[in-house]
């Protein structure tokens, strides 16, 4: 199972980059857990400057922005 | 080629609702017309054209060019990058961190936090379309400079003392060595995406407050007598300076909602000083944004700085009172 983390201070976009990985990763029947990480010493560590930033399982693949679509698809397919 | 807009205005308003000129409905119906399609048209090209030349610019890339620079080229620069960097407003927390922890004195991080609300290509394009380039290039240099001088107090006054003390240990651990920027090349079809992804989310942001502040900015133009703001508020009366400007701080709009509202303003006659003062303060300071901060930085320091903004709008207002009418008068 992968541990997907959005990264974020809790801001609109940060909210719908987790609704649209959790609801990609539905419909490709991908068992993820989607947490929203907001504490800020836990981000820094990340070195994320822009939010939101997408970690999966501890690895940082995103940053600045919601993700593409295709881009989602892509992470959850790798296994 | 923006005679056309007023061209489309004329049609609508006077020939198919057959509204006149001289009436203040059909006035103000006119100018809100004019300025919301001119200002939407304007947009759409200029943020596509700019997002395409700075697709590869990220706040990474910022840090990493900051890091080590001398104080002086710091502020100069972080203003400008402060400027030019597209970064949503909810990362500045993250921002902040990231460039302290890598060692960039408060002072250039808040150049940059400074100069970013302020100055945006969305408020250039509103302030060339509606208040002429001499204006906007005052408002640029302007914007600059609040944001350089207010760094350097900042650094003046060791800031970092006065961080929360997690954000303390960060700038006194900096490590600056880890920092490395990650600029690479990008093909035409990428900068083409992310110019039209940027267009798309810039576009859904602003385009109500293109609406609010174009509608005040009518209201305002339709229904306000000429010469009332300078008559009541006008040159004479040196408190209405600081007064604007601590009405100013804790309202918050973006540039996009104020900038019509500005020109109405002027055109009304409120002095060009008190105007800009006013405007300023709205888009570089705001509650929430201080609410933001102290998660960084302890009262004492957000006392200062809201003080800091203050004095530097008050004063960017009695100066430009002091020489700004010939500058309208010559656009």
């Amino acid at each position: 199972m992968k541990i997907i983390k959005v990264l974020g201070s809790g801001c609109s976009k940060c909210e719908k980059t987790a609704e649209i990985i959790t609801r990609l990763a539905a419909e490709a029947g991908v068992d993820v857990t989607v947490m929203k990480e907001t504490d800020l010493a836990v981000i820094m560590e990340y070195g994320v400057m822009s939010t939101p930033a997408v970690v999966i399982d501890e690895q940082l693949m995103h940053s600045g922005s919601i993700p593409h679509r295709s881009d989602i698809e892509a992470w959850l397919a790798i296994a | 080629m923006l005679d056309s807009f007023t061209l489309l205005a004329d049609w609508l308003v006077y020939d198919l609702w057959g509204l006149s000129a001289s009436t203040k409905l059909g006035d103000a119906l006119h100018f809100f017309i004019e300025d919301t399609t001119k200002i939407f048209a304007l947009l759409v090209v200029m943020i596509y054209l700019i997002a395409l030349l700075r697709a590869s610019m990220n706040v990474e890339s910022v840090r990493s060019w900051l890091v080590g620079k001398s104080r002086f080229v710091g502020y100069l620069m972080g203003s400008f990058f402060g400027a030019v960097t597209p970064f949503c407003s909810c990362s500045s927390i993250p921002l902040f961190l990231g460039f302290t922890s890598a060692g960039i004195p408060v002072g250039i991080t808040m150049s940059f936090l400074l100069t970013s609300p302020l100055i945006n290509e969305v408020a250039i394009v509103l302030l060339g379309s509606l208040l002429g380039w001499k204006f906007t290039l005052i408002y640029i240099v302007v914007g600059i400079s609040v944001g350089v001088i207010g760094g350097v107090f900042l650094d003046l006054i060791k800031a970092e003392k006065m961080l929360q003390p997690f954000a303390a240990k960060a700038y006194m651990e900096a490590k600056q060595s880890a920092v490395k920027g990650e600029s690479r090349r990008l093909s035409l079809s990428e900068r083409h995406q992310f110019a039209k992804d940027e267009l798309v989310d810039i576009f859904c942001r602003v385009w109500k407050w293109v609406i609010v502040g174009v509608g005040l900015g009518a209201a305002l133009h339709g229904f306000v007598p000429e010469g009332w703001f300078a008559q009541n508020l006008g040159q004479g009366q040196w408190w209405s300076v600081p007064a604007a400007v601590g009405l100013g701080i804790p309202l918050y709009s973006n540039a996009t909602g104020v900038i019509p509202v500005m020109e109405s303003l002027i055109t009304k006659g409120l002095p060009i000083g008190t105007t800009l003062a006013f405007c300023m303060s709205t888009v570089a300071a705001s509650f929430p944004e201080f609410i933001l901060l102290k998660q960084v930085m302890q009262w004492k320091l957000l006392a200062i700085l809201f003080c800091l903004l203050l004095c530097a709008f008050t004063l960017v207002g009695w100066v430009f009172n002091g020489i700004g009418l010939f500058l309208i008068t010559a656009t």
